[in-house]
């Protein structure tokens, strides 16, 4: 089973990534614009670590951008894999000895790669811009981040099938992405939200990754959230056997 | 011979709509075998649970003396498969998609030979969207063929290809066979059909109608032969009446058609022309093709 996962994996992944970054429209858009949002609404909010000073709504540009990294990565691979299955490329690879986990495998690891990619842009840019502010733990921001994005890729392809065509690929994900944005806690407390919009909050991961990175961010570390991280690796779980069930390979 | 593929009592369906229905049928060892019928006839649906990449209702099947959904990953490595209108990622290169196959087969061809062979080396590096129709099919020819396989599949493989691009296709498809690999085909080109395969099997609704060489075929459905000449003398219907249906179409010169079944027929109307001293300015025979069987079988033309 394992030799079954790894033949032609590392090949797969890097031709992938190759392929990514051949396409300037994906590939820049996805790595540079959570950083140009984050460099406007840092200036707009004077990039003060504001989540220390207890603010009513502790807005921090940071973990929004981190955030729409994940996010970007999502819609990415719910294009990619719609593309993908229309042009009959997901039925072409599984007719090889490739296994379907590797064939979808390959292209988490190639969004995670750009996720780190794009964060560390992220971190640069933070440092020059407003210096003295970013004081962040890197590695343990970046462990956060890879692990949300992870939880939230994992339900990417539950709505990868749910995309009829890779036209709907856009407006579906975003229809989808952005109300769970916007329930995550990151501009309004969860704990405030209405019940049964509280109830819907706690299974989408992004309520969960803002959580844990905001924790990250305070440095209060990681055994503060354990129950986020578990949170994320179940919904992970259960997305991925969910999309085995639902997937479609054209 | 040995049957490398042998079908019985194949079933499938989509919902309520019976995509194939008690297909049963063998492919013989080094053969062009060609499945034909209109669109939507089944054709695909039987050649994919042939290559175990879709699940059968019903039926038995035995690829290589495999059973290709339960020993798929073994099927995999001893056969090739082109799809109908298929695809790769738009910006991958050609090399890197031969390099990609490559790695996945135990046991490979000599690439740079296999490239050269289907005229693809001056486009290693182009990216597939680039590549025009016929390379394109030509790539997914020798990503078919890259781990010599026994047994390949091609599913639609000149549809949409210019006239030109076609032949040079049909000229590679006979070289796999002369190599010695068995072919499965499907087309819904009754020339292709006729150039390519040497047996072919009749699908239509989902249902086998018939299974045959060409040749065969038209003997058995379409022994009629039809002579069609112009000549100006007088009677000339008259004279070829003994020899069968005469139809003569008026106007300059005068067209005669004559029909009439079995070998001799020609040479029959030949003779005849010869003995009664008739002045022809034009002559020619049209012999039936496989679209004709097909257009007898079912009372309907491929393409209607």
């Amino acid at each position: 089973m394992q030799t079954r996962f790894l033949r032609g994996f590392w090949k797969l992944t890097w031709v992938e990534i190759k392929i990514f970054t051949r396409e300037p429209m994906g590939f820049v858009g996805t790595l540079v614009m959570p950083v140009v949002v984050f460099l406007i609404l840092g200036r707009a909010f004077a990039a003060r670590p504001v989540a220390a000073e207890k603010l009513d709504i502790p807005f921090n540009p940071a973990i929004l951008a981190a955030i729409l990294i994940a996010i970007s990565a999502v819609q990415s691979l719910v294009a990619i894999i719609s593309i993908y299955r229309e042009g009959g490329i997901l039925k072409r690879l599984r007719a090889t000895p490739l296994s379907p986990v590797t064939i979808l495998g390959s292209h988490v690891v190639v969004k995670l790669a750009f996720t780190v990619a794009s964060l560390a842009l992220l971190l640069l840019a933070g440092r020059r811009v407003f210096p003295g502010v970013m004081q962040v733990n890197v590695i343990s921001f970046t462990g956060a981040v890879l692990v949300s994005t992870l939880s939230i890729l994992s339900l990417g392809f539950v709505i990868a099938s749910l995309v009829p065509t890779a036209r709907f690929a856009q407006p579906i994900s975003a229809a989808i992405v952005y109300p769970m944005l916007a329930l995550s806690g990151l501009f309004y407390p969860v704990d405030r939200l209405p019940r049964a919009l509280k109830a819907i909050a706690y299974v989408l991961p992004t309520t969960h990754a803002v959580a844990l990175l905001q924790g990250v961010w305070d440095g209060s570390g990681w055994e503060a959230h354990v129950v986020n991280v578990a949170a994320l690796l179940v919904l992970f779980a259960a997305y991925t056997s969910l999309s085995t069930r639902v997937f479609r390979w054209e | 011979m040995n049957p490398v593929i042998s079908v019985s009592h194949l079933g499938k369906r989509y919902g309520r709509v019976v995509a194939v229905d008690d297909v049963s049928l063998e492919v013989f060892e080094g053969e062009i075998f060609g499945l034909i019928g209109p669109n939507g006839a089944g054709k695909t649906t039987t050649m994919e649970c042939v290559q175990g990449n879709r699940v059968a209702d019903k039926g038995k099947i035995s690829v290589l003396g495999l059973d290709p959904r339960r020993d798929g990953n073994a099927l995999r490595q001893r056969i090739g498969v082109q799809h109908q209108e298929a695809h790769l990622q738009k910006r991958i290169k050609v090399w890197e998609a031969v390099d990609l196959w490559r790695s996945l087969y135990t046991r490979v061809v000599d690439t740079d030979a296999l490239l050269a062979r289907l005229g693809l080396d001056a486009k290693r590096n182009a990216w597939f969207m680039t590549l025009s129709g016929g390379q394109k099919q030509r790539l997914f020819i020798a990503l078919a063929l890259i781990h010599e396989p026994e047994v390949v599949f091609l599913d639609e493989l000149t549809t949409g290809l210019d006239p030109q691009a076609r032949r040079a296709i049909w000229g590679l498809v006979t070289g796999i066979r002369d190599r010695g690999t068995t072919v499965f085909l499907t087309t819904h080109l009754m020339e292709e059909a006729e150039r390519l395969c040497d047996r072919v099997a009749i699908i239509e609704h989902g249902r086998l109608i018939e299974v045959g060489t060409p040749d065969d075929l038209v003997q058995k459905y379409c022994p009629e032969r039809t002579v069609v000449f112009t000549s100006d003398d007088a009677n000339v219907t008259e004279r070829m009446q003994g020899l069968g249906d005469v139809e003569h179409a008026a106007g300059s010169g005068g067209t005669y058609t004559v029909r009439g079944a079995g070998d001799d027929f020609v040479t029959e109307v030949i003779s005849l022309i010869a003995r009664e001293g008739i002045r022809v300015r034009g002559f020619r025979t049209e012999i039936p093709t496989l679209e004709d069987v097909f257009l007898k079988l079912t009372g309907h033309g491929i393409r209607d």
